[in-house]
């Protein structure tokens, strides 16, 4: 599948071709659609995440006499959450290597560490809310609590949905083999994976760093 | 893959090279740059030799650089011409996000300066 000694003899080149690019090959295959559609989700969750970060914003110096950011967060512990999320979306992105040259056990051996690593922040995660929420820093504290615990909160979820779905992958690849459309979802999964890492960064920025700064 | 043709037109986001290689180095140098901007990351917000009002924009540049850095290397949005799709989508999320962001902050803040609290809102705060 090589794009360079293909491209021309499609005939899709700018200007001078009556190939509008769409009208005679019909639709895209669906490896293509699928995961083109499943970005664009990924892409209005950024959107739905825009606006928590945004409440969040608004709302951090609200603090109605409780704790503030700077008494509340730990950055070691932030630290280890970070690199534990990076290297899972790294050791995932092996998964997806290894995947195309269809080595089930290597993959399932980096799907299997993608999963343990993503689990070690979500550990950490709900160690740290139980924290806040022993020492009275619960969501029903202040707004500025009610937005930490929705925006820091709505990504743990999606952390813990994406594991679900992880298991579900390792369990079905392992099941039905490298088919077609179970590879596709893998895919998504991945894409969804990575998405979780782009959105932790600017979490970590943003309510943690920017948050603790002296 | 049945068809060939339609798949040089447009790449799917995320989806790995051709090359086992070139996939490889790509997650290894985004990776190495990636933990390179969170320690320059951690390391800016506790230094104390920089100037302290700039700090948190730069923080803030230092996301939106390692953000990009996750885009190009791991979900592999490039450039290219079997890209455009990807990357048009990924314009209109930055546009949507930086209009909610940017807009909501500069409204709050704003309504925040202006309204302070009236004399009658700050004996009904003092009574509960």
């Amino acid at each position: 599948m090589s794009t360079v000694s293909e491209t021309p003899a499609i005939g899709l080149t700018h200007g001078g071709s009556e190939d509008t690019g769409l009208g005679q090959r019909g639709p895209q295959s669906k490896s293509i659609v699928v995961p083109y559609g499943f970005w664009l989700f990924v892409l209005s969750d950024m959107v739905l995440f825009s606006a928590l970060f945004a409440s969040y914003a608004s709302l951090v110096h609200a603090t109605d006499g409780g704790p503030t950011t700077a008494e509340l967060f730990d950055r070691k512990l932030v630290a280890v959450e970070t690199l534990a999320l990076l290297l899972s979306s790294f050791v995932c992105g092996l998964a997806m290597i290894t995947a195309k040259r269809k080595s089930m056990a290597w993959m399932q051996i980096w799907l299997l560490a993608t999963g343990a690593l993503g689990l070690v922040f979500l550990g950490i995660e709900l160690f740290e809310f139980s924290k806040m929420i022993g020492e009275g820093a619960g969501p029903q504290r202040s707004a500025f609590l009610s937005s930490f615990f929705t925006l820091v909160g709505c990504h743990g979820a999606h952390v813990t949905a994406g594991l679900l779905w992880l298991g579900t992958m390792m369990a079905q690849i392992w099941a039905k083999g490298f088919r077609q459309d179970i590879v596709r979802r893998l895919l998504c999964f991945s894409v969804f994976w990575h998405a979780l890492d782009i959105i932790w960064v600017a979490i970590f920025t943003i309510v943690y760093l920017i948050g603790t700064l002296p | 893959m049945t068809e060939h043709e339609p798949e040089a037109l447009n790449v799917a986001p995320g989806e790995p090279h051709d090359s086992m290689v070139s996939e490889t180095i790509s997650y290894v140098v985004g990776l190495g740059l990636a933990l390179l901007l969170t320690a320059v990351s951690f390391w800016v917000a506790s230094t104390g030799v920089l100037w302290g009002p700039g700090v948190a924009t730069g923080l803030v540049v230092l996301a939106i650089a390692q953000m990009g850095i996750h885009l190009v290397f791991f979900l592999h949005i490039s450039s290219g011409p079997d890209n455009t799709n990807n990357v048009l989508a990924l314009a209109f999320g930055v546009l949507i996000v930086l209009l909610v962001m940017i807009g909501t902050i500069f409204i709050m803040s704003h309504m925040d300066a202006n309204m302070g609290p009236t004399p009658e809102v700050m004996n009904l705060q003092m009574q509960h």
